[in-house]
């Protein structure tokens, strides 16, 4: 078995950050991340990220991971293993990994959370025919793997993600006949909103699929408008010849080895599902198990990069690593996560969080 | 309506341009950012101080035209892509605007392509004037187009 001062599982914009602050402190940080390379979501985003210089906005998300991946595997205080999943969490703090193919155990004496999200999918009949995508699915095909899925697209949601890959899809040179949400406002930052729009694709909010149709694979879709209490609305059915039906309807946090460490866990909806109860500085219920990123909450990767600097510094420091400049370093932390957080678009995880406090304090 | 359609209202769009005289002096940046998201980098980008400081990360940029020369470097600063360059001092029938572009084909300098309103509807055949970069490693094109004046407000888009 090996032995780890802190683990990092997950190598997102949270945990490229946890690796890095705790690094810097002078803590050994063992990085394990599923895919074969560094940056998580981020080496999908071609589009240029929000937030301030701090968090490097007006870069490119594949930008930001290219930055961040060079400086983590720069440092002499982290080692980084790619292909590798954390399969479990057993009772006396071992952490089981399959390592290319291979199955190993590490007992870390610290582990930071930097798991992030599923995407959330959609009932309806035919569902499941080959065509009906995931938008992460989608952007893998094409961000990473440089394939698209298909000619004409119909997206179903308007979220951030959902209007982004709207328009990377344009930018491959796939037509987006429709995008389509259930909610009667778009959920996306409106500028993101207005790119696609004014290259022609028209957003259908107070939409829904009612179902796909195809032979072998998806040929077309039947969307509707729907009322206030989401019934579909007769005589509103249209039909739409796509052969990618693309799924974009939320995240859902990545926390089942936060359960089996048998951290506390609460449901919250604004967070996007269950999630740890933590500190101020993300500790969670079991001592020196930390969480940062998505599978904290749902957010942006501006705040998910915040929180793995708070999570890692935080790690570090436990271990005696970093004390004189602890306090500064949170605190410049905590107020940019603040700012980030402040303004109308925070409102759905400020309410989140205040919900989750209202369950009780995490101290340790 | 921008809620709805993530087309901006008439009023929305009125209320961010710059006054009739100062459009006329020559090239100004108009700022189509309607909400408030955590977001600086125009102020950040501007040297010439044009966007008055930013009390909170989510204020919305407010634009001082004096001090604005039109350079259209906030054009590629911009991760919203919500910044466009109106030069209404061009010629008597015609403007220049900026545009930002991240998509193929780029237009050849002096092709027509369509010009598109904000809902992606063609209203005009445009020329393409100048198509430059946005910067190192920025991956926009900021393109100018001569426009009709009539449309110098409405088209943010073209296809190409």
């Amino acid at each position: 078995m090996d032995k780890a001062e802190i683990l990092v599982i997950g190598s997102g914009p949270a945990g490229l950050k946890a690796a890095l602050s705790a690094a810097e402190q002078g803590a050994e940080v063992t990085l394990v991340e599923r895919d074969p390379f560094l940056g998580g979501q981020l080496v999908k985003q071609t589009h240029m990220f929000f937030g301030s210089k701090e968090q490097y906005a007006a870069e490119r998300g594949f930008k930001i991971a290219e930055k961040l991946s060079r400086e983590v595997e720069a440092h002499p205080g982290i080692r980084v293993l790619c292909d590798t999943t954390a399969l479990g969490y057993y009772d006396d703090g071992v952490v089981s990994l399959e390592v290319k193919g291979r199955f190993a155990t590490v007992k870390p004496q610290s582990l930071i959370m930097a798991t992030g999200a599923q995407e959330n999918t959609l009932m309806f009949p035919n569902c499941d025919l080959p065509g009906v995508y995931g938008a992460g699915a989608v952007q893998t095909l094409m961000n990473v793997h440089g394939i698209i899925p298909g000619k004409r697209v119909a997206m179903v949601g308007a979220g951030n993600i959902g209007v982004i890959v709207s328009y990377q899809l344009l930018q491959a040179g796939v037509e987006v006949p429709a995008i389509v949400e259930a909610l009667p406002h778009i959920g996306a930052y409106h500028v993101h909103a207005s790119k696609v729009r004014r290259m022609g694709v028209p957003i259908y909010t107070s939409h829904t699929v009612l179902s796909a149709h195809g032979k072998d694979s998806l040929e077309k879709i039947t969307m509707v408008a729907i009322d206030q209490d989401r019934q579909p609305v007769a005589g509103t059915e249209q039909e739409l010849d796509v052969d990618v039906l693309c799924i974009a309807v939320g995240l859902t946090p990545l926390t089942e080895i936060l359960f089996q460490a048998g951290c506390k866990m609460v449901y919250i909806p604004e967070l996007g599902g269950h999630v740890a109860m933590r500190s101020d500085t993300l500790e969670t219920s079991v001592p020196n198990i930390f969480v940062c990123g998505d599978v904290g909450g749902i957010e942006e990767a501006s705040a998910a990069m915040v929180e793995g600097s708070i999570a890692g510094l935080t790690a570090a420091r436990n271990f005696g690593y970093g004390k004189d400049s602890y306090e500064d370093q949170l605190a410049a932390a905590r107020r940019e996560l603040d700012s980030l957080r402040s303004g109308p678009v925070g409102e759905k995880i400020r309410s989140g969080l205040k919900r989750l406090s209202s369950f009780g304090e995490v101290t340790q | 309506m921008l809620e709805k359609t993530g087309v901006p209202a008439r009023e929305q769009v009125e209320a961010v341009k710059p006054t009739q005289e100062r459009l006329a002096k020559g090239p100004v940046a108009i700022v189509e950012c309607f909400q408030e998201i955590p977001c600086d980098p125009c102020y950040t980008a501007c040297k010439r101080e044009a966007f008055l400081p930013f009390e909170d990360i989510n204020d919305l940029p407010q634009t001082d035209f004096e001090k604005c020369n039109g350079c259209g470097i906030c054009i590629g600063a911009c991760p919203g892509l919500a910044i466009f360059i109106v030069d209404e001092s061009y010629a008597d029938h015609e403007a220049l605007i900026m545009i930002p572009w991240e998509f193929l084909p780029v237009p050849a300098e002096g092709s027509i392509v369509q010009g598109l309103n904000r809902e992606g509807e063609a209203v005009a055949e445009v020329k393409v004037k100048d198509v430059r970069s946005a910067g190192k490693n920025k991956k926009t094109s900021i393109i100018t187009l001569i426009v009709p004046k009539e449309f110098a407000h409405d088209i943010r888009s073209i296809k190409v």
